[in-house]
């Protein structure tokens, strides 16, 4: 494979998506983008509907923590492309709905994890003070609870909606839709403008959603604001290690 | 399922392919298909190995001169962030042009994405070695490389372990969007299966072969780790 073909690839990329005829025919790339939405959309909320209350629920009575560590390690070793496969050919049948269920089952464990990790983490004295002040429990849920949860809340939908957008791309393979049949199509056709133009567009549209995402946990974060990207006079950034897969203690 | 066939169900030939069974599990499709399943796996842990040790082989360095040189710290975070979130699928399709359906476009994009999960973990660990620690052994005559190999290294051994176990973990998983260039390890059975009529023994043949194998090298990391670090044992 010649350098040549390389460049020539990236041009031919370049001048795929300038041809605004790519982007407005029926089945083109804005049809390929509403439906790569739509579908990841339908994930997320699918598995914020079914995550939330059930991390609510456990973080604050505090129980279940076991399951929803090892839950969210064990999601890890599955890979997404087996679990799109497996839906498609269940009897569910290939196609949207195959997609969307299988990306919501990814995009749970983030969010259940997060959810319980926030309402978990909640001072049991502020609660209580709020209890003392002749606070409902629902009036300690919605006015202490969730505000101080929210932060990890949202790292939890941000995570998954990322991966939801990331993975969704996936589906091509498996006879689904979205932007990911660029990329298909250009891998059948050897077409690299294609393939190069498809990734693009895969990558921006993830890294839109990071963005877009990251700005509305600043939005709604409690308490005074800082710009997310502006860092504060000292602070060493630290790394977060992550979860490993069977939750085997170290 | 399947409109095209269920189109001409007329004919009786594509009704008998049509009720032929398929069953989720054949442990006689594992047995007729042994070599082939070995083969894969075999690829995919070479694969998996390969990333990992050449993505801890770049990212030490780099977790060492992040940490010495503070300010680099953020945009080495930031920038591995970057990295990590986009999708394998886009990563694969833009290494393709330079290195072809070949192994080696799997394995770059690999060694990029543990590249950034090990930057991350490899930096806490470090990060989180006492000040007071350095000092006293620096004190006592500590050359530069001794301190990391005799003092940090051992005391960061926990972070640097976790992050090779998920650096293991995803790179396992993330083997199988190999496909894309018919380089996926055990993913080449899941997508053979899905374009074989949908055989879902080879499916699923495939899918648990994954999980196993992510589980089985986390066990077995997890296990080098207790074997080396054997102060920790004594105290818990």
């Amino acid at each position: 494979m010649g350098e040549g073909a390389v460049v020539t690839g990236f041009g031919d990329a370049v001048v795929y998506l300038n041809d605004p005829f790519n982007w407005t025919r029926p089945g083109g790339l804005l049809d390929l983008l509403v439906e790569h939405l739509a579908v990841s959309g339908t994930a997320v909320l699918a598995a914020l509907v079914l995550a939330l209350p059930l991390g609510i629920a456990l973080g604050t009575s505090g129980r279940g923590g076991g399951a929803v560590v090892v839950l969210s390690n064990v999601s890890r070793a599955v890979p997404t492309l087996a679990l799109l496969t497996l839906f498609a050919v269940s009897p569910i049948g290939f196609g949207n709905r195959a997609t969307a269920i299988a990306l919501a089952v990814f995009a749970f464990p983030p969010i259940l994890t997060n959810t319980y990790v926030g309402f978990r983490g909640v001072d049991g004295d502020v609660r209580e003070a709020a209890r003392a002040m002749g606070m409902t429990r629902g009036q300690v849920l919605r006015r202490v609870d969730l505000p101080l949860a929210l932060p990890l809340v949202m790292t939890g939908v941000r995570t998954a909606a990322v991966q939801v957008v990331a993975t969704a791309g996936l589906a091509a393979l498996v006879g689904g839709g979205g932007l990911g049949r660029v990329v298909n199509l250009g891998f059948g056709q050897q077409d690299y403008g294609l393939i190069i133009a498809g990734a693009i567009l895969i990558a921006v549209l993830a890294l839109l959603t990071e963005l877009v995402l990251v700005g509305l946990t600043w939005a709604v974060r409690p308490g005074p604001r800082r710009l997310p990207f502006v860092p504060g006079r000292r602070r060493t950034v630290r790394g977060e290690p992550e979860l490993t897969a069977t939750g085997v203690p170290q | 399922m399947r409109p095209v066939l269920s189109a001409e169900a007329g004919t009786s030939a594509v009704l008998a392919a049509d009720a032929a069974p398929n069953p989720w599990f054949d442990a006689t499709y594992v047995v007729d298909n042994w070599d082939t399943i070995l083969r894969y796996l075999g690829e995919h842990v070479r694969l998996t190995v390969a990333a990992v040790v050449i993505g801890a082989l770049i990212a030490l360095p780099l977790a060492l001169v992040a940490r010495r040189v503070r300010w680099l710290a953020g945009p080495v975070l930031g920038f591995s962030s970057i990295v990590y979130t986009i999708p394998s699928l886009a990563m694969f399709a833009l290494i393709f042009p330079f290195t072809g359906l070949t192994a080696t476009t799997v394995l770059v994009g690999l060694v990029v994405y543990s590249l950034v999960i090990l930057v991350r973990n490899f930096l806490t660990g470090l990060q989180g070695v006492p000040g007071d620690v350095r000092e006293a052994a620096q004190g006592m005559g500590y050359g530069r490389f001794r301190l990391f190999w005799q003092i940090e290294l051992p005391l960061a051994l926990p972070a640097f372990m976790a992050g090779l176990r998920i650096a293991t973990v995803s790179t396992v998983a993330l083997t199988t969007v190999g496909v894309l260039v018919g380089h996926g390890g055990l993913g080449q059975l899941i997508f053979g299966g899905f374009n074989s009529n949908f055989y879902r023994a080879e499916i699923v043949t495939g899918a648990v072969g994954c999980v196993l194998l992510a589980l089985v090298a986390d066990l077995l990391l997890a296990g080098a780790e207790r074997f080396l670090t054997p102060w920790a044992r004594a105290r818990s």
